[in-house]
């Protein structure tokens, strides 16, 4: 079921991931293109979130779970011992599930990150802290109460406010989980048009639990169910023509 | 329908329950208060503040000895527990939570939480006391910087497990490492919780008695020198209220009231705090 993408940027070559002695992710093959959306599907608990999570290493922080097999990030192992994840981790930002904001001033959530990995003047800063929030959308609601508290903001504002925060490390991936999950449909409808415009200029992998979302905003689709990859393609064909009988039951709403 | 009234009839035995028990403990609080009030007004006065405590029987005196001692001992004790309960806290939520020596730690520190006080001035006592041959301020310290330590732990490791994981895991897909994950997010989430346990273990010691009495002892007179016993007011309290003098007697009782609504300042501030924090 391989599929060659052209310009692969990620790529899963027998990836098998484990909570403990609990098999999470089996054989996992798969590509994903530079500058796309691809979007993971399937029912709760299929390993879809799990599957984002190891982009970025997240799982490090957890001493029970541990990753086999090989994870290519531009051809290189991103699972070898030889990566500093807090370089890789500047590259693959990550927004999550529910808004997570700091408990700081707006600036400074956004100036967080950057601060992490550069050195730059204050003017240098506060343009990189404008340029984040105009990509996000976001800028025009925040410009003048930039040193209030980012809790302040309302739900869809603070997913904004975090995808602003990822995009100001200037990452060349964003992983989104269920970022949309949370919010009410106007502010998922801002959300979806924003990722729209982010796909020009970053890779973009999202999991959704909304099968009309990922139809709506991806290129590619994974759909998974038990730890497996049960298809991967192109999003207008999977949803129009599944290969799969497993696949058509899912996206029918036959199952799950 | 008859389920429903029993049900109605439940909720109402339950509720003048509680309230009733409600109205028992609220009854004594009241009372002492209202006792500390009535016994305590009558002794405050300008020389409380501005004289130190007089021989039995004299005409004039205060409590200004005793009072400053008192805010010295809590100040040194609180600067020296709190730093080291922070730091114990921080370890035993973000670093050791799941480690042997966390958990020990944890086991440890509940020990030292739930010890009578009077067995920590004693341990003070046999340590520092008896070995320099002396009571002294600086024990006096020792033994309440001791009662602040597992307080401020406890709220500490408890705050910080309140912050939700995926604040930390932000955090950390940004890049940072942990040591500006504690300091810059989580610490910062939780330090609304944090400064209430430290002003909750100030208002404990504020009034702590048994572990000066084999510490910093009391002292008549006015000094500030930390290797000398020290004048502090619960001592002070102790001493005058069992005394048959009644001068001593009214300046204990405004003693009394002094501690007294320190405390409640603090527990107020304590309050205060943690509502300005939930409306951010």
């Amino acid at each position: 079921m391989t599929m060659q993408i052209t310009d692969a940027q990620i790529e899963f070559k027998d990836f098998n991931f484990y909570y403990g002695k609990f098999h999470a992710l089996k054989n996992i093959n798969f590509q994903m293109a530079r500058h796309k959306c691809t979007a993971f599907i399937g029912p709760s608990g299929c390993g879809k979130s799990t599957l984002l999570r190891t982009i970025n290493r997240m799982y490090d922080l957890y001493p029970e779970q541990r990753a086999e097999g090989q994870l290519l990030f531009d051809g290189r192992n991103l699972l070898g011992s030889d990566i500093d994840v807090s370089v890789l981790r500047a590259k693959i930002g990550m927004v999550f599930q529910k808004p997570t904001p700091f408990p700081m001033s707006i600036y400074d959530n956004i100036a967080f990150g950057v601060k992490l990995h550069e050195k730059l003047s204050s003017k240098d800063m506060d343009d990189r802290v404008e340029w984040a929030l105009r990509k996000a959308a976001l800028w025009d609601e925040v410009k003048d109460k930039l040193n209030q508290s980012g809790m302040s903001l309302s739900g869809g504002q603070q997913q904004r406010l975090c995808i602003a925060r990822g995009i100001a490390v200037k990452p060349e991936v964003i992983l989104l989980d269920e970022p949309t999950s949370a919010l009410d449909p106007i502010s998922t409808a801002r959300i979806e048009e924003l990722i729209d415009e982010l796909k020009t200029e970053f890779t973009i992998v999202i999991v959704t639990h909304n099968m009309q979302q990922a139809a709506r905003i991806s290129d590619y689709t994974a759909y998974m169910y038990l730890g497996e990859m049960v298809e991967f393609g192109v999003t207008d064909e999977l949803f129009v023509k599944p290969k799969k009988k497993e696949t058509e039951d899912y996206i029918t709403g036959r199952f799950g | 329908m008859n389920l429903l009234a029993r049900r109605k009839l439940v909720n109402k035995i339950a509720l003048t329950l509680s309230l009733s028990a409600m109205v028992f403990g609220l009854f004594w609080l009241a009372w002492i208060l209202w006792t500390v009030f009535e016994l305590g007004l009558s002794g405050l006065s300008l020389a409380l503040f501005t004289e130190m405590t007089p021989p039995p029987g004299a005409e004039t005196g205060g409590l200004l000895n005793a009072i400053v001692g008192s805010l010295i001992l809590v100040v040194l004790a609180t600067l020296l527990g709190t730093p080291v309960g922070i730091l114990t806290g921080v370890y035993l939520a973000e670093y050791g939570r799941y480690h042997w020596l966390g958990k020990t730690t944890r086991f440890i520190n509940d020990l030292l939480l739930s010890a009578p006080s009077i067995v920590i001035g004693l341990f003070v006592y046999a340590v520092v006391v008896a070995q320099t041959g002396k009571f002294s301020a600086w024990s006096g310290v020792i033994a309440l910087a001791l009662i602040v330590l597992p307080v401020v732990v406890r709220t500490t490791e408890n705050m910080l497990q309140l912050i939700p994981n995926t604040l930390r895991e932000a955090a950390f897909a940004l890049g940072a490492p942990k040591s500006v994950v504690i300091s810059k997010v989580t610490l910062r989430a939780a330090r609304a919780g944090v400064l209430t346990g430290v002003l909750l273990a100030v208002a404990r010691i504020a009034g702590e008695t048994a572990p000066l009495l084999f510490t910093a002892l009391s002292n008549q007179f006015w000094s500030l020198n930390l290797n000398e016993p020290m004048a502090n007011l619960p001592v002070t309290i102790f001493k005058f209220a069992m005394s048959p003098f009644t001068n001593w007697q009214e300046l204990a009782w405004a003693g009394v009231f002094l501690i007294t609504m320190g405390v409640l300042v603090l527990n107020i501030i304590a309050r205060v705090f943690l509502r300005a924090e939930k409306i951010n």
